[in-house]
């Protein structure tokens, strides 16, 4: 069971109050992209075994979406921060790295 | 209030009330300019996240959920935010969209901890407190009217569904004496 503190309304829910939005800061290639970049773009996934960066949406609760860093084998959530940004932000990576010192952003 | 539905046959009283008036504001409540409008508006202060003060509850960052009291209407209470507050703002009349619960017994509380999950403890959960979560898979809203009693709202799509739901829930002999 995945525990997740919403940034947005600061509940600590459980994952049932919550839906998960996929992979997240996945670059968008639409209009003018070549049928590489739209195939990988649609179709291919990190799907990592350890650290993830996921959007997810507090469905049952203030509505908003949001981002969270996890562990995928220990389902251990890293740290929540919000929507608005296009990479995890520093204070994110800091707190993967202290739980995960091998770990390496990709 | 007055109710549409009671049934007093298990541990806790179950009771769908006939109709709330209440009205749905959304703005940005991070705006000093709004709050101080909207309290003057509302005649007292914006609850702070996920809190419950003179019936009006905090429903998200930028969304309010103010039931309207006894003997004014939603609809001069939805003129008077349109127009008063000099920001992007909607409030919208939602009566007829919502369902009314009330919960009245000592055992309130585990009624509701049966179906969410939500951590209903008194020293978690108290009088003032808001919690938008689930019941069972119904989308809900609720808070301490009294000690003993919840308050519970729903999208009124649910409302039979989820009047015995809660009559279900509350069957003698069926709580866990938890709390
Ligand atoms: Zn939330």
């Amino acid at each position: 069971m995945l525990l997740l503190k919403c940034p947005c309304c600061g509940v600590e829910g459980e994952e049932t109050e919550f839906h998960c939005g996929g992979e997240a800061h996945i670059r968008r290639h639409a209009t003018g992209s070549t049928d590489g970049e739209f195939a990988s773009y649609m179709f291919e996934r990190k799907n990592p075994k350890a650290v993830v960066f996921e959007r997810w949406r507090h469905v049952f609760g203030c509505g908003k979406w949001f981002h969270a860093a996890r562990c995928t084998v220990t389902l251990e959530v890293f740290a929540t921060y919000g929507a608005q940004v296009l990479a995890p932000p520093k204070p994110v990576i800091a707190k993967i790295k202290a739980r995960r010192p091998d770990w390496r952003q990709k | 209030m007055s109710f549409s539905e009671i049934d007093g046959s298990g541990a806790v009283l179950v009771a769908a009330q006939r109709r709330v008036e209440m009205v749905v504001l959304k703005a940005d409540l991070s705006n000093k300019t709004t709050r101080a409008t909207l309290k003057k508006l509302l005649g007292g202060p914006v609850p702070a996240p996920r809190k419950i003060v003179n019936n009006v509850a905090w429903m998200a960052p930028d969304e309010l959920l103010i039931m309207v009291p006894d003997g004014s209407s939603a609809d001069g209470l939805v003129a008077l935010l349109n127009a008063g507050v000099k920001a992007p703002v909607l409030a919208v009349d939602v009566s007829d969209a919502r369902a009314v619960f009330s919960l009245k017994g000592n055992h309130a509380r585990e009624v509701l901890a049966k179906g969410a999950p939500v951590d209903l403890s008194p020293g978690a959960f108290g009088p003032g407190d808001f919690r938008r979560t689930r019941l069972g898979q119904v989308a809900v809203a609720f808070w301490l009217e009294a000690e003993d009693e919840f308050q519970l709202v729903c999208f009124a799509s649910m409302r039979e569904f989820m009047f015995d739901w809660l009559v279900n829930a509350a069957q003698k002999d069926s709580l866990p004496g938890y709390f």
